[in-house]
């Protein structure tokens, strides 16, 4: 159980307290309601390229970086298609810098050219390191545009090309500033070796007069059902053929998700799943083998990637798979493989609670859910998960007529 | 209105009187030695077994990785899959890893399912049988592993830099081929398990928060095993450096980027320069501050991260610097990065920057304690490079007290661009 205590600002920002004595350190969190699904479609990476300008001096402070370091704390953030988020964390004395620093760059930033034009470059090349420069670093890209036709989920938060993010523009900043990092589209948490009152009146001081900003009403198109099963064949210099099949799931909050994550889990999680025991070991079909999805907050993808053991034939690993989703869509998982991914779920959730970073970043994402209290309840969930729910779920979320295909062919 | 204009005030973290938590020992009826750390409030524990079995011990190549791996691949009594099973139900995670001197194998679960997994990690230890079917799809796989690794050009500069500075024929410089995995024979993993493993030299490290009954469980599964009866082995290798020091290899004609490798070689933390190089090192390259960072990422932008470090080697080690830069501005970046060596050479640091350097790596080191992994982690590293605690309060006096002459001192004596290897791989 995280204990935490909450209060909102007269400004609309939602302020988060997990008190935590037993670390020297304290941790402060925020968290902006935006992500790469808020972009224009012409211009995306827009929000993660945002992310770095955060770091390029803000309206009265021209490094975030250097004080914060003086005050032995140390920080960094990532965005996703869904929110951005910052942390840092520092010695519980210290918390005042890190209150000075998070403000004023909600204040206001210092909009750089100099920045903007460094952080381009800077993107462009994170772009080229870990989509451009590696086999099968362009899959995702495509996969997205497959299996998404409307919803924004169809872009990578990185971006969709390379001269999206070349064209940013400051006006474009600032526009993208003023619309989503206001306190009313902001949650703070803070924890660690902090009070309640002490986080009040700092909270107070430093984000008090903020101005408070126009509540962002997203408005995004939703993605239609799908109709008719999907295929892309794709050549690439790459040393083995790939395969990668996805299917549309449910949204975080449904039951859905929770019946999903334990499908996955069932389906190829660790070396006793289902898949890596059949296509891996047994049918030596994949060298390796993955299943997962991505927990984002609008319907989402459930995906099975992998690579090929050299020689293997693609109509042998499609239909090989297709064997071990009907079984998950006709027989009901026995109590003991059902209590097994539950007992790995309890355990997961258990490592995750250790660090009081990882417990601050997890409060602010439930709140953007709706209720940092959700936290406390996500192993009930699971739990409440039946056969029945696994077969009933396989069967809706395994039809073909819901599923993107990529074949993945080496040129060689 | 606060007065955003001015920094609030802060509490130096030099002056932060940082403990680092003792390490309880104890000693199984075979002599294997126990070291524990009773902290946490989550009910999660780590039981890791440390075997002085790493690459360094084997006469072929990759023998001692592929026993490691293979450790739970198939015992007398289960099959590899019925291991996974057993570990999985329980919501463990059992891994293994292989470095240089040592391989190491990790339980990490929720404190109440101790008692089903513990005898589960003795047999290992024991009863591995290493089936040739095994063996066929693991090096299989590996096979094709390598391949796809072997198109980027990060994973072929860090096989060819370590070369370059230890010879191929030394632990710490040499990789893998395809053609290693072929001559692989199972009865060679064998002899290897029976040596280092049922027979070895091991250390346990456990730390979270730990039953009452710590000892006991641990005593009861591994306590009779034929641990630690044999002395530890002595072998020495020899060093045979690259003569030609700067290397540019084309890997991918249509890549983007050129992985940057500038590496030296360096002495082991016994060397009475090594903690004050630390702190010279974190101002060159060590963190997002440093002069690397702040020149070549944020003011030139020619890449997405760099980074200089001492690799975390037991006996001779390196320094390294390491980056992915755009094609078209490799030159530029390494002209730059001996551009800085030059500066800390020639010019003193300033109070102000080391100040901030002092406080930065002491509110880290402070982060670093905090968790009972994090804590065994420390002093795992202490206790296999034969250190004790004087060595972590040595560290900190370092961090308050060193000069920016020493600093400069230790720049001219090590900082010196014809000592280094420079290796581009696009």
């Amino acid at each position: 159980m995280i204990q935490f205590n909450r209060f909102v600002l007269d400004n609309g920002l939602r302020v988060l307290v997990h008190e935590d004595p037993s670390t020297p350190m304290a941790v402060v969190n925020v968290l902006y309601d935006v992500g790469s699904k808020d972009e224009n479609p012409e211009q995306t990476g827009f929000a993660h390229l945002f992310e770095h300008l955060m770091f390029g001096g803000s309206i009265n402070i021209e490094d975030y970086d250097e004080p914060l370091q003086r005050a032995g704390g140390e920080n960094n953030a990532f965005t996703t298609n869904d929110l951005t988020n910052y942390y840092c964390s520092m010695p519980a004395e210290n918390i005042e810098t890190a209150f000075w620093l998070e403000s004023d760059r909600m204040l206001s930033l210092a909009f750089s050219e100099k920045s903007l034009d460094v952080q381009r470059k800077v993107v462009c090349e994170e772009f080229k390191e870990h989509y451009i420069n590696k086999p099968y670093g362009d899959i995702w890209h495509k996969m997205r545009e497959l299996a998404y036709k409307k919803h924004p989920y169809r872009w990578m938060t990185i971006g969709k090309e390379l001269s999206h993010v070349e064209n940013a523009k400051i006006e474009d900043v600032k526009n993208f500033f003023f619309k989503h990092y206001r306190p009313v589209n902001a949650i703070l948490v803070v924890a660690g070796k902090v009070s309640t009152d002490d986080v009040k009146k700092l909270a107070e001081k430093w984000f008090g007069d903020i101005p408070m900003g126009e509540k962002y009403n997203r408005n995004l198109p939703q993605e239609p059902e799908q109709e008719e099963a999907r295929l892309l064949e794709v050549k690439a210099d790459v040393p083995l053929d790939a395969f990668m099949k996805t299917w549309h799931m449910e949204s975080r909050l449904s039951k859905g998700y929770y019946v999903a994550d334990l499908i996955t889990e069932i389906l190829g999680g660790g070396g006793s799943s289902r898949l890596y025991q059949s296509l891996i070991k047994e049918k030596q079909l994949f060298s390796n083998l993955d299943c997962h999805h991505f927990g984002t907050t609008d319907n989402g993808l459930l995906a099975i990637e992998g690579r090929l053991v050299k020689g293997v034939k693609m109509e042998d690993v499609e239909k090989a798979l297709q064997e071990e989703i009907e079984k998950i869509k006709t027989e009901l998982v026995n109590e003991a493989e059902l209590q097994k991914v539950k007992n790995k779920t309890e355990s997961i959730i258990a490592f995750e609670d250790m660090s009081v970073m990882s417990r601050a970043t997890s409060l602010a994402m439930y709140e953007m859910l709706g209720d940092a209290n959700l936290m406390n309840s996500e192993l009930e969930k699971y739990q409440a998960v039946t056969a029945e729910d696994i077969r009933n779920y396989s069967n809706k979320i395994f039809d073909e007529k819901n599923s993107n295909t990529i074949h993945y062919y080496s040129k060689n | 209105m606060p007065n955003r204009t001015e920094a609030p005030k802060i509490f130096d973290a030099v002056e932060l009187d940082l403990q680092l938590k003792p390490v309880e020992k104890f000693t199984l009826d075979n002599g294997v030695p126990v070291y524990a750390i009773n902290a946490g409030a989550q009910e999660v524990v780590v039981v890791e077994f440390v075997f002085f079995s790493g690459n360094w011990y084997e006469e072929k190549n990759i023998v001692a990785a592929t026993t490691n791996f293979m450790l739970k691949n198939g015992t007398k009594s289960k099959s590899a899959f019925a291991i996974s099973e057993h570990f999985d139900f329980y919501g463990a995670y059992l891994n293994r890893n292989c470095y240089n001197e040592t391989a190491t194998l990790t339980l990490h679960t929720l404190s109440k399912h101790l008692p089903k997994l513990l005898p589960e990690v003795a047999t290992l230890l024991t009863d591995s049988i290493f089936p040739e079917e095994e063996l066929a799809l693991y090096k299989q796989n590996q096979k094709q592993r390598l391949e796809v690794n072997l198109k980027k050009c990060d994973f072929v500069a860090n096989r060819l830099i370590d070369e370059y500075l230890f010879g191929f024929d030394h632990p710490y410089g040499k990789y893998t081929s395809i053609s290693d995995y072929d001559a692989l024979q199972r009865d060679e993993l064998v002899k290897y398990y029976q040596e280092f493993y049922t027979k070895g030299n091991c250390m346990l490290f456990v730390a979270g928060k730990l039953p009452t009954d710590i000892q006991q469980q641990l005593n009861n599964a591994f306590g009779a095993l034929p641990l630690n009866q044999n002395a530890k082995l002595h072998i020495q290798h020899t060093q045979e450096p690259a003569a030609v020091k700067k290397q540019h290899i084309i890997n991918d004609a249509n890549g983007v980027q050129g992985a940057i490798r500038i590496a030296r070689p360096f002495p082991n933390r016994h060397h009475p320069d090594f903690q004050k190089v630390s702190i010279l090192n974190n101002i060159f390259g060590g963190f997002f501050g440093s002069r690397l960072m702040s020149n070549i990422r944020e003011d030139k932008g020619y890449t997405y991260g760099i980074h200089s470090y001492i690799q975390n080697h037991i006996h001779d080690t390196c320094w390294m610097i390491s980056t992915e830069a755009g094609k078209d501005v490799c030159q530029a970046t390494i002209e730059e990065t001996y551009k800085e060596m030059e500066i800390l050479r020639n010019e003193i640091v300033d109070e102000e920057e080391l100040d901030l350097v002092r406080n930065f790596m002491m509110g880290s080191l402070l982060g670093d304690l905090d968790g009972p992994f994090q804590i065994i982690g420390r002093w795992k590293n202490y206790i296999l490079n034969n250190l004790d605690e004087q060595y972590f309060y040595n560290a900190i006096n370092t961090i308050k007290t060193v000069t920016a002459e020493e600093l400069q001192a230790l720049a001219k004596k090590y900082l010196n661009p014809e000592a280094f290897y420079e290796l581009v791989v696009v």
